[in-house]
């Protein structure tokens, strides 16, 4: 403990050097992190998996989505509880501790900073690549808008891509989703300058309530400020929900161990902070964001032992999965993991062979040492917000669950409320843009507003988003479209 | 199904492969056989050698047209492109390369194929950045030019 030995110190793609060291208290501990680090990570590098312990049976717990959306992290800081430690910064000599498994409710935290009311066009809730494309969209088109996202930065999983996109030269292609990223901020801060998007970072919205008048759509927002909170109360004429989605996890004992981590948390934690999530990973899942993960995982130094997959197919493009194996990873189809153990952390896991029925197969267990098992199975949209608003959701397991239907300008059955990127169906960051650029120029148009020149731009990206979906593998969303598409016809009928 | 989908391994038979005459010269092979939408290749050949009949049809280069500039190799964002190119005996291999340490030219490296297996040695030729991914050219035994793909530092 206290050592900096899981830092990563050099990289290939992204400069880790010259970060300033703070120091924190864990349990009165004094430890030390870096100034850009959320309080996990520092805890992390500092050899703390163990974050907060089940309610029930005291199991130890470690964070795992590492993005703000499991609670798997909750500990107080600075006499807060509940704090999310994943996306809540370190800061100098805060007191972090494990709480009591209910924490009592904190002093009327509310109480010193009164509700604020902000009147805005649009709200766009999510800052990743469809947020960013929406409120961009949306502010050239001369609308208002209001960007809040629950992180210290803008970007979404864009910040932690250290890969090169593919698509067209539209979407970026042969650009790093961490530089996209820039781009996109770049873009942003300039309507910022002409107080045309205001950008709330570090804010969560809480809640839709009964609006003052019927065009009116009202938020609640809590902004944390030092763990102390305000309360906005927000007004809009029109709502974009780019929420992003959350890592679906798999079944198997000891999947709750500190170092069982979804694939989006190790990522963020090595791309992001530069902290190796240990080192020795087995990968489970050999789909795009398995493979691609994986490979980040061998440029940050730590070995992947095998990438292990259910089906008996790669489901990622070969391009990703001809990269690990030239590196010598092998990648086993038709294999999954049988289960994890460790004594408060991973220590290994078995692995086993699945017959065509996807069973185990007797005598086929292999038993592997290491310290993290990443999942990579899959994502769930993020959509309760949606359903608060009372828009129509169908379940569609190609988008990967719960969606709310939506029409071709990513509207909902809510007037005014709009839909974009993974929360409207799992599916990559380049049509993410392209659906957030839709709804941010649908949402200004409906208010009003639109730019002459511009009028044949709604048709020109869905052609794009078509282009973009029509090979094999863009099966899943074109058939998710398609479903949602059709309930929405018979709705409508 | 393909062999490939179940190992992530290319064969020489899933590849277009080219004659003595145009690994001669040198020239790109594109190890990127499936339907994806993705197009930089095109764009980034100065001599429109490089072809797709839409963004999501898998880039055909022409042997003829293609030069062997290797300006493909490092805009590829699947790294699935290398240019081979056989002389005196020997075989350059140019492939991209993200990892560190980032070798020198003159360095000895080993050899690695498709499934990481080290196959011989390796003598750095040329090493050029294109943004944050390295343009490497390799030299090795003749025999191993269709099948050396990653380096060992």
């Amino acid at each position: 403990m206290g050592g900096l030995s899981l830092r990563i110190k050099d990289h290939p793609i992204i400069n880790f050097k010259n970060q300033k060291k703070i120091s924190f208290y864990f349990n009165d501990k004094k430890l030390y992190g870096f100034e850009k680090d959320s309080i996990a990570s520092a805890l992390h590098a500092a050899g703390v998996k163990k974050l907060t312990t089940s309610p029930i049976y005291d199991r130890p717990r470690g964070f795992f989505c590492g993005i703000g959306k499991c609670s798997s992290c909750l500990m107080r800081v600075n006499g807060v509880p509940n704090v999310r430690t994943c996306i809540a910064p370190i800061k100098n000599n805060i007191h972090v501790e494990t709480q009591e498994k209910l924490p009592s409710l904190p002093d009327a935290e509310f109480d010193v900073n009164p509700k604020k009311t902000v009147d805005i066009d649009i709200l766009v809730v999510g800052a990743g690549p469809a947020g960013l494309c929406a409120s961009i969209e949306g502010a050239r088109q001369g609308t208002r808008v209001l960007l809040v996202d629950e992180n210290q930065r803008v970007g979404g999983q864009l910040i932690k891509q250290t890969h090169k996109f593919f698509g067209s030269k539209q979407e970026k292609a042969g650009t790093r989703g961490i530089e996209i990223a820039e781009e996109l901020e770049n873009e942003l801060r300039d309507f910022e300058k002409k107080d045309r998007i205001n950008v709330m970072l570090d804010a969560t919205v809480i809640g839709y309530y009964e609006g003052d008048k019927k065009r009116h759509h009202k938020f609640g927002v809590v902004k944390r400020d030092d763990y102390e909170s305000r309360l906005y109360e927000i007004n809009c004429k029109a709502v974009i929900f780019a929420c992003g989605a959350m890592e679906n996890m798999l079944l198997f004992p000891g999947n709750d161990l500190p170092g069982v981590y979804g694939a989006g948390a190790v990522q963020t934690l090595m791309n992001v902070y530069g902290v190796k999530p240990g080192e020795k990973v087995i990968m489970v899942g050999a789909g795009n964001v398995g493979l691609i993960v994986s490979y980040q995982l061998l440029q940050a130094g730590i070995q992947v032992d095998r990438v292990v997959e259910a089906t008996p197919k790669i489901g990622g493009y070969h391009v990703h999965a001809a990269k690990l194996r030239r590196c010598g990873v092998p990648i086993q189809t038709s294999h999954s993991i049988k289960e994890v153990y460790g004594d408060d952390k991973v220590e290994g896991a078995v692995v086993v062979k699945l017959d065509e029925n996807w069973q185990p197969i007797k005598g086929s267990e292999e038993k592997v040492d290491c310290d993290t098992i990443c999942l990579a199975v899959g994502l769930t949209p993020s959509t309760r917000l949606l359903y608060q608003t009372g828009a129509e959701m169908g379940f569609i397991p190609e988008a990967g669950g719960y969606v709310a239907l939506h029409d071709d300008s990513m509207e909902t059955t809510v007037k005014g409320v709009y839909v974009a990127g993974d929360s409207s169906g799992i599916e990559e960051a380049s049509t993410a843009m392209i659906e957030g650029k839709i709804a941010g120029f649908s949402a200004a148009v409906s208010l009003g507003y639109k730019k002459r020149e511009d009028s044949p731009k709604k048709k020109q990206y869905i052609d794009e988003l078509d282009r973009l979906r029509e090979g094999p593998f863009g099966e899943k969303p074109r058939i998710s479209k398609y479903k949602i598409s059709k309930l929405m016809e018979t709705r409508n009928v | 199904m393909s062999s490939y989908e179940k190992t992530g391994v290319l064969s020489t038979r899933d590849l277009k492969l080219p004659s003595k005459k145009h690994l001669e010269k040198g020239v790109a092979i594109l190890e990127c056989i499936q339907e994806i939408p993705c197009n930089p290749c095109v764009d980034s050949c100065p001599v429109n050698a490089i072809s797709m009949k839409d963004i999501n049809a898998p880039p055909i280069n022409d042997f003829d047209k293609c030069i062997g500039c290797g300006k493909c190799v490092g805009i590829c964002p699947g790294l699935a492109i290398f240019v081979v190119k056989v002389k005196d005996g020997r075989a350059l291999i140019t492939l991209p390369y993200e990892f560190l340490p980032v070798p020198k030219v003159g360095d000895r490296v080993k050899a690695l194929d498709r499934e990481g297996n080290i196959r011989g040695d390796g003598v750095i030729k040329r090493v050029v950045k294109n943004g944050k991914t390295m343009v490497i050219t390799v030299e090795t035994r003749e025999d191993l030019a269709m099948d050396i793909r990653n380096i060992w530092v």
